[in-house]
């Protein structure tokens, strides 16, 4: 058990990556390519997890009353959460601008255009 | 290369790298440790400044500098966005139909509509309090206001959305951060320092000094962000058309 | 104590990222990632961080897949509106 969360956070990781290299479609990719990203708020959160704490969240518990869980990797999946997505939506938007210019999204007929 | 030959690259490759990360992963401490030192003093330091969510003290106090890192990166996806996906000469803009929208749909997204939009709005008000912020709150605002296209056509939702105000929202937003920040340094302290504001009543909504005020200026950011994102690609989706005969 | 709910979703968010990747149509992918979504967001609840849960709730299950269908969808017109013009 006590791995098992890491492990877990590794094969997100692996299986994105997979997934990324062998994609036929640049928008299925970048959906992949969200994968891969969840696999470290995985990795975060279960290294700042303590067995029986609490959100580390003071408006309802007594500030030292019980063990919380540590806010500061919280914090760094927080704001990654949000602006991954608005990452996610440029590489969309260039995902657009490929199938404009060139008609196709299959990364392997976008390399034998190129020539 | 071929595409077996890139296979049996990747192969190796992530079999390389499965073995160092799980390497690596037997050697962290165990899941559920008691060990957080960062943590620890995390807590103590949102407590000092009385801010009951120390999630939003570590965000918008003591790490406000990343914070606002991340809001350029935001900013700057936005703006690239907005930059690929604008109406070129060789496109036009078709006129959507409007359609029949069934009727439980329409009253279902019609009620849900205002109490979605307050809850986002709810939930960016208390984030020094109660779980949520900025980020969570302005994403729910934003989503939840493209249930009118749901319930009931495009055109509704261009008329209550007026993108170049929400663009303008954006930067508004993004500078309003800076500025507080900026204002610390006026105030003689270091840029985002949390010293100007008085730190107030622990558990109240104006506690935590500067943390409310940066965490509206996200709120702001984000929802804008995403309304602008979402009319961008609504845009491309529903109204933009090549125009014949070119390519 | 609430160990076994733990593993239970960590299995469930392992599961529904490699459905996310095995499913090769980019409409059918989006709605698995909506479900891996909600599962992470199910598993950042149990893991005590709400905050976090809450946002990947709104960006994973909602905002995300609407972007990659709104994207299908575009990119989908557009090779029909070319195949069209071949012909």
């Amino acid at each position: 058990m006590t791995v098992l969360p890491y492990l877990v956070a590794v094969w997100i990781f692996l299986i994105g990556c997979y997934g990324l290299a062998t994609s036929r479609n640049l928008i299925h990719a970048v959906g992949c390519l969200a994968v891969c990203q969840s696999a470290t708020y995985v990795l975060l959160l279960a290294v700042g997890y303590r067995d029986g704490g609490t959100a580390p969240v003071y408006s309802d518990i007594k500030p030292g009353s019980r063990p919380v869980v540590d806010p500061v990797v919280q914090a760094l999946t927080l704001t990654d959460v949000v602006v991954g997505a608005t990452v996610t939506a440029l590489l969309l938007a260039l995902v657009m601008q490929v199938s404009k210019r060139h008609g196709t999204v299959d990364p392997d007929e976008l390399r034998e255009l190129r020539g | 290369m071929t595409r077996g030959a890139r296979l049996i690259v990747l192969a190796l490759g992530g079999a390389g790298l499965a073995a160092l990360l799980v390497a690596a992963c037997l050697d962290l401490p165990g899941f559920g440790g008691t060990w957080h030192p960062y943590g620890d003093r995390a807590v103590e330091a949102s407590l000092s400044r009385r801010t009951a969510n120390t999630i939003a003290s570590v965000n918008f106090d003591q790490r406000a500098f990343d914070t606002l890192g991340e809001m350029s990166i935001l900013f700057a996806s936005v703006v690239g966005t907005v930059v690929l996906l604008r109406q070129t000469r060789d496109e036009k803009r078709g006129k959507p139909e409007p359609e029949e929208v069934a009727l439980p749909v329409r009253r279902y997204a019609l009620i849900v509509l205002p109490v979605a939009v307050l809850s986002g709005l709810y939930v960016i008000a208390h984030g020094q309090l109660s779980p949520g912020g900025g980020f969570q709150g302005g994403v729910v605002a934003a989503t939840a206001l493209h249930l009118l296209y749901l319930g009931a056509d495009y055109r509704a939702l261009e008329r209550v959305r007026p993108v170049g105000l929400f663009e303008v929202g954006d930067a508004l937003a993004a500078s309003a951060y800076v500025v507080t920040g900026l204002a610390a340094v006026l105030g003689g302290t270091a840029f985002l320092a949390n010293t100007l504001l008085p730190y107030g009543t622990f558990n109240t909504l104006a506690s935590g000094g500067t943390v409310p005020l940066l965490n509206a200026a996200i709120g702001m950011e984000v929802a804008c962000a995403v309304v602008v994102l979402l009319a961008r690609f609504l845009d491309q989706a529903v109204e933009i058309e090549e125009e014949n005969g070119k390519r | 104590m609430d160990e076994p709910l733990i593993v239970v979703v960590l299995l469930l968010v392992a599961v529904s990222a490699t459905a996310a990747v095995a499913v090769r149509d980019p409409v059918h992918q989006a709605l698995v990632l909506a479900v891996l979504g909600v599962a992470l967001a199910l598993l950042f609840t149990v893991l005590q961080a709400p905050d976090v849960g809450l946002s990947q709730l709104a960006v994973g299950s909602v905002l995300t897949p609407l972007l990659l269908m709104l994207s299908v969808h575009r990119v989908r017109r557009r090779e029909k509106g070319r195949k069209g013009k071949a012909r």
